[in-house]
């Protein structure tokens, strides 16, 4: 037979990689049979083009975007007020839920506060912030903070408060102060957590920057959707919601990597 | 001798919104110096807080303890070696946080690894160590600092038996050959007379001290060959007969 000759081992080895190699080929599929489908209804008058769009329009679009340099510019500009308001967000959730975490009775007092402020649709602030704050990048960039901040206040605390108490004892038991358990054990212990929470932030500042173009912007992806629609230009909006698909899967799939060395070190 | 802890007429409660619960009444004892004292109780009856008051971390509602919490090294019931640090960080955590990091104490700490077996392990997680290996870690890094008085809180209970019985050995006679004294809280009244010089009986809730028992082995056996001696089973027979008087 065609195995004889390998061990059970390597009959497991190959029979993994054999389905992560089909796993891959069928997301693959799903991909180029849903754009085959698409150009090819578009091509033969079963869904309107103009509405619905089509794969080759939009590289055509794709095409003449890139060379007017217009695009660049409104990718840019959104992926840059999307890792400011980022970076914002990790930075002062770790400063507030430090602070929190070091004065109890501070986080019971304001934790109603924070929960109500979380389950508020942030979108609903946005026109308020454009009001208050005008119409420029720094709104957009709070606008994009407002959506993930709150609940990654509240999912750090939880974290910080589920750090197991033995291990923070073993730091008293070792003559430590308050430092020492927050640097030596609370932070590391938490880091997992702190990057689970920031995969999903990067989505949802990305979501908060996007709201925030929608209204007060002259540039940026969200800004090229709410501009495509007043003029109908659907290619336009279908364009810039594939892009802001392919910047999340990056952002996502940088983070995972900055995971991976993080916790493999 | 000289003591290097002493308990005069300690009490402690906790309280709560529900009221007050007394743990501990009227508690006095000594410790000498390379004296091994085990205590004994049922559950509940205020040995981990006990521990905490040797320690410092509580302070007694009444009476004294006497005693230099700095010179005391506090051994919990599970290892906690951090996933995140290979077992030398681990080791290395206590002189980290006492800012006691020097060549002299890196230099202890690899001589203790050495002695104790764990030298070729030293930058590996805790995760790839046994349990044995685990434990006898964490009494390492509790030794770099120098203890006087090591405080164990039932630190075998999370290994099976037959592992328990080996590390207990070992943590024994490590602990006896660095010369420390020691306190260990225990459930297992076997353990405590195969490895102390006196046990302390503590009642339940409120604990107070309702018996001490000298133990008189030979010096040169192991907790494992004490287990064969014919005086460990009267002894045993008398910490049980005790043992069970207290519990209804």
């Amino acid at each position: 037979m065609y195995h004889k000759n390998l061990s059970a081992q390597e009959l497991y080895v190959r029979r993994q990689k054999h389905t992560k190699i089909v796993i891959r080929v069928v997301q693959l599929a799903i991909l180029f049979s849903f754009l085959i489908l698409w150009e090819v209804s578009a091509s033969l008058g079963w869904i309107d083009s103009f509405i619905f769009s089509s794969p080759s329009k939009l590289y055509i679009c794709f095409r003449s975007l890139l060379a007017s340099g217009d695009l660049t510019g409104h990718i840019g500009i959104t992926l840059l007020e999307t890792l400011v308001s980022f970076a914002l967000v990790i930075l002062t959730t770790l400063v507030i839920t430090v602070l929190l975490w070091l004065n109890k009775p501070l986080s019971k007092i304001i934790e109603p506060y924070l929960v109500v402020l979380n389950s508020l649709p942030k979108s609903a602030l946005a026109p308020l912030l454009i009001v208050w704050l005008g119409a420029n990048y720094k709104t957009i960039i709070l606008t994009g903070m407002s959506v993930a901040i709150f609940g990654s206040i509240l999912n750090l605390y939880t974290g910080f408060m589920e750090t197991s108490p033995d291990k923070i004892k073993l730091i008293r038991a070792l003559h430590g102060n308050t430092a020492h358990v927050l640097f030596k054990v609370v932070l590391p212990a938490n880091i997992p957590n702190l990057f689970s929470i920031m995969k999903v932030n990067i989505g949802l500042c990305l979501v908060g920057v996007i709201i925030g173009e929608f209204i007060g912007s002259k540039q940026g992806l969200g800004y090229m959707i709410i501009y495509g629609s007043q003029v109908f230009k659907l290619d336009w909006i279908i364009l810039s919601i594939l892009i802001l698909c392919v910047i999340a899967m990056l952002l996502y799939f940088l983070l995972g990597r900055l995971e991976h060395r993080f916790t493999c070190e | 001798m000289q003591n290097i802890l002493e308990f005069h007429e300690v009490d402690y409660a906790y309280h709560s919104m529900d009221g007050e619960v007394p743990a501990l009444e009227n508690i006095n004892f000594t410790v000498g110096e390379e004296e091994f004292l085990v205590i004994v109780g049922p559950s509940g009856c205020g040995k981990s807080t006990l521990l905490d008051l040797i320690f410092g971390l509580l302070q007694p509602e009444h009476g004294s303890v006497i005693g230099d919490p700095d010179a005391v090294g506090y051994m919990l019931q599970k290892d906690h070696l951090f996933g995140w640090r290979t077992i030398e960080k681990n080791i290395l955590l206590g002189l980290e946080i006492q800012h006691r990091l020097t060549p002299d104490t890196r230099a202890y700490a690899t001589e203790l690894l050495k002695k104790y077996g764990l030298y070729e392990f030293r930058k590996k997680r805790p995760s790839e160590l046994s349990g044995g290996m685990r434990q006898r870690a964490a009494l390492i890094r509790t030794l770099v600092t120098r203890p006087q008085l090591l405080l164990l809180d039932e630190p075998f209970s999370a290994l099976d038996y037959q592992t328990r019985l080996n590390v207990a050995d070992d943590i024994g006679s490590i602990i006896r050959s660095e010369k420390k004294s020691a306190i260990l809280v225990t459930h297992d009244l076997s353990e405590a007379i195969s490895m102390g010089d006196r046990i302390l009986i503590l009642s339940a809730r409120p604990g107070t001290v309702i018996r001490t028992i000298d133990l008189a082995f030979n010096p040169a056996l192991s907790s494992i060959e004490r287990r064969e001696t014919d005086a460990f089973k009267q002894y045993f027979s008398e910490l049980w007969k005790e043992m069970n008087q207290l519990v209804p």
